[in-house]
C-alpha cells in the first residue's frame, strides 16, 4: 500500500514532464552504397503524442540531428613557404563525426539553451572531441571551426535552421541528404522535442550505411587479402590490355 | 551516370572516367607514350584523392603497355639482358619510392610531393617536347640542317663492372642502366607513371642504345616495374581502386586502338606540338594550385583513409 502511494506520487511528478512525447520514423533505415550511388535523401517524419491540450504558454520546437560514425581526424593548416603553399601546422581531433546534419524548426540558438546543448551535444562544435592538452584552447577552437567549415563545404556537415516543417504543433517532417562521399557505418538519427530551451523528449533511431555486395567484397579483399587484391588488379589490367588489342586484331583480319 | 569507387569512397561520373581513359589512350596510341603522366593529374582534377590516383594510375600503365611489350617480344626488338638490368634497378627504385610515399603520407605531405613532382617533370617533358617538335618542324622545312651523331662516347662508358649487351651491341658498365632503372622505379611509385618519358631518352642519349630496341626494352621494363609497384601499393597502403582502374583501362585500350589508326593518317609534328602544349597546360594548372593563395588554408585528413 505504501509502495503504491510512493508510485503514485512519483507518477504525478513525472507525468507533467512527459506530457508530450515524440514518435518518429525514417523513410529508410538502411542505405546501400551501390555502384551508381550518388547520395541519398532521407525523409524524417513524426508526431507529438499528448494526453492533454496543447500548452499555450510556450512554443514547441523540433530538432533533428543525424550523426555518422565518429573518426579521429587531423586538421592541417597551410602556410606559404618558398612561394608554395605547404601544410605546416596540424591539430589532432580525437573524434569527429564523419557526417553531421542538424535540422530545426527555428534558429538553433533561439530554441535551445546552452545547458541543454551541452547535455545532448547538438551543435556540431559540441559533437567534435578535441584532443586534450596539445596547444592552447583558442588555437584548438580555430582548428575545430576549420574542420566544420571544410566539412560543410564538402556537404558532410549541414545545418538547416527552419527546415523542419511543423503542422498544428503535432506533425513534423524534414528531408536531409546524405551526400555521395559518406562513409560506411551506423548513423544515429535523434529527434528532440524542445520547449523553453529545454529538451522535453528524445527519440533515437539508426540508419545503417553499407557498401553493396560487390563494393563490400572489393573493400574487404583490399584490406584483408591485399596480395590477392593486387593479383586481381593486375589480372584485370593484363586481361583488358592484352584482350583489347587481340580483339581489334581479330576485327581487322 | 555516377560510379561509386569503393576504395576512394566517393563517386565520380562514369563518362568522365571513360573520357579521361579514352582521351589519354588515344594520345598514347598516336604518340607511343604511356599516358600515365596525364591520367594521374587528370584524376586529381576530377576529385580522386592523389594517393588513389597514383596507385590506380600505375595499374592502368600495366594495361596500356602489355600488348606493346608482347608485340615487341614477338618481333625480337627487346634487349632482354639490358631490360633485366633496368628492371632490377626499377624494382629497387620502386621499393624506395613506395617507402618514401608511405612516409610522406604519414607526415601529411604526400599531396604536395606528388604535385611538386608533377610540376617539375611535366614542365621538363613538355618543354623538351615543344622544343624538339619545333626543331623537327624547322628541320622538315630545311632538310640541309645537320644531324646528331648516332653514337657518342661519354663518361658513362668509362665506369667499372662492364657487361656485354649483345642485342644492343654495347659493352658498358652496369651502373648507368641500374641507376636509370632505379630512377624510373622511384617515379613510378611516387607519380603513378610508367616512366617511359625518362627511360627512352636516357636509353638513347645516356646509354647509347640502338633506337630499334629502345621502345621494346623500355616497355619491357615499364610493364614489370608498374606491375610490381601496383602490387606494392595494394599491399602497403591499399590505395589501388580496381573499379576506377576498370573504367580507365576500358576507355584507354579502346582509345589507344583508335589513336594508333588516327596517328598513321596525321602529320605528327603539329600534333606533337599540341601534345606538348597539353602537357604544359596540365603542369601550369598544378603549379597554379600550389602557388595561388587557396580559398581555404585548412584541410582535413582521416588517418588510414585517403
Amino acid at each position: 500500500m505504501r509502495s503504491f502511494a510512493i508510485f503514485m506520487v512519483v507518477l504525478l511528478n513525472v507525468l507533467p514532464l512527459r506530457s508530450e512525447e515524440v514518435i518518429a520514423g525514417l523513410s529508410q533505415n538502411s542505405v546501400s552504397l551501390t555502384v551508381n550511388f550518388e547520395g541519398s535523401e532521407i525523409l524524417i517524419f513524426g508526431a507529438v503524442r499528448r494526453e492533454t491540450a496543447v500548452p499555450e504558454d510556450s512554443e514547441l520546437d523540433v530538432i533533428i540531428a543525424i550523426e555518422g560514425p565518429p573518426q579521429p581526424v587531423v586538421v592541417w593548416r597551410k602556410e606559404r613557404r618558398a612561394a608554395i603553399w605547404v601544410n605546416t601546422q596540424s591539430q589532432d581531433i580525437r573524434a569527429a563525426p564523419s557526417f553531421y546534419a542538424v535540422a530545426t524548426t527555428r534558429g538553433l540558438a533561439d530554441i535551445l539553451s546552452q545547458d541543454a546543448d551541452l547535455t545532448y551535444r547538438i551543435s556540431p562544435q559540441l559533437a567534435i572531441f578535441e584532443a586534450r592538452g596539445a596547444g592552447d584552447a583558442s588555437a584548438r577552437a580555430t582548428f575545430t571551426e576549420a574542420l566544420i567549415r571544410v566539412r560543410t563545404a564538402e556537404g558532410l556537415y549541414q545545418q538547416h535552421e527552419g527546415l523542419v516543417d511543423m503542422q498544428r504543433e503535432t506533425l513534423f517532417s524534414t528531408r536531409l541528404t546524405l551526400p555521395k562521399n559518406i562513409v560506411e557505418g551506423r548513423y544515429t538519427a535523434r529527434v528532440f522535442l524542445v520547449r523553453e530551451g529545454q529538451v522535453i523528449d528524445e527519440f533515437e533511431t539508426f540508419i545503417d550505411v553499407q557498401k553493396a555486395v560487390l563494393e563490400r567484397w572489393l573493400t574487404n579483399l583490399a584490406f584483408e587479402q591485399p596480395f590477392l587484391y593486387g593479383v586481381l588488379a593486375l589480372a584485370l589490367a593484363l586481361f583488358f590490355g592484352w584482350g583489347a588489342s587481340a580483339l581489334f586484331r581479330l576485327l581487322q583480319a | 551516370m555516377q560510379v561509386y569507387l569503393p576504395i576512394a569512397e566517393t563517386s565520380v561520373n562514369a563518362f568522365t572516367l571513360l573520357g579521361v581513359g579514352g582521351g589519354v589512350g588515344m594520345l598514347s596510341g598516336m604518340f607511343g607514350v604511356g599516358g600515365g603522366f596525364l591520367i594521374t593529374p587528370l584524376l586529381f582534377f576530377i576529385g580522386v584523392p592523389p594517393a588513389v590516383a597514383v596507385a590506380t594510375g600505375v595499374n592502368q600503365v600495366v594495361a596500356s603497355s602489355i600488348s606493346g611489350v608482347l608485340a615487341h617480344l614477338k618481333r625480337k626488338t627487346v634487349d632482354l639482358q639490358m631490360g633485366s638490368v633496368l628492371l632490377i634497378g626499377g624494382l629497387v627504385g620502386s621499393l624506395i619510392g613506395i617507402w618514401f610515399f608511405n612516409l610522406m603520407s604519414a607526415l601529411g605531405q604526400i599531396d604536395l610531393i606528388v604535385q611538386l613532382s608533377y610540376v617539375i617533370f611535366l614542365g621538363i617533358i613538355g618543354g623538351l617536347m615543344l622544343q624538339e617538335s619545333l626543331r623537327a618542324l624547322r628541320r622538315a622545312n630545311n632538310p640541309a640542317a645537320n644531324k646528331r651523331k648516332l653514337h657518342q662516347h661519354t663518361w658513362v662508358h668509362n665506369l667499372p663492372f662492364k657487361m656485354k649487351f649483345r642485342t644492343s651491341g654495347l659493352y658498358i658498365s652496369i651502373f648507368p642502366p641500374l641507376l636509370v632503372g632505379m630512377g624510373v622505379g622511384i617515379l613510378a611509385a611516387i607519380m603513378g607513371v610508367g616512366g617511359g618519358f625518362i627511360l627512352v631518352p636516357a636509353m638513347i642519349y645516356l646509354l647509347g642504345m640502338p633506337t630499334k630496341v629502345v621502345i621494346g626494352t623500355s616497355l619491357f621494363q615499364v610493364t614489370f616495374v608498374a606491375a610490381f609497384t601496383t602490387m606494392m601499393h595494394a599491399v602497403t597502403n591499399q590505395s589501388v581502386d580496381v573499379m576506377l582502374a576498370a573504367f580507365l583501362i576500358i576507355g584507354g585500350v579502346v582509345g589507344a586502338q583508335i589513336g594508333t589508326r588516327v596517328g598513321l593518317k596525321l602529320r605528327a609534328e603539329q600534333l606533337r606540338i599540341l601534345l606538348s602544349l597539353l602537357v604544359l597546360a596540365v603542369c601550369g594548372k598544378i603549379a597554379f594550385d600550389l602557388l595561388w593563395t587557396p580559398s581555404e588554408i585548412y584541410s582535413v585528413t582521416v588517418p588510414g583513409r585517403f
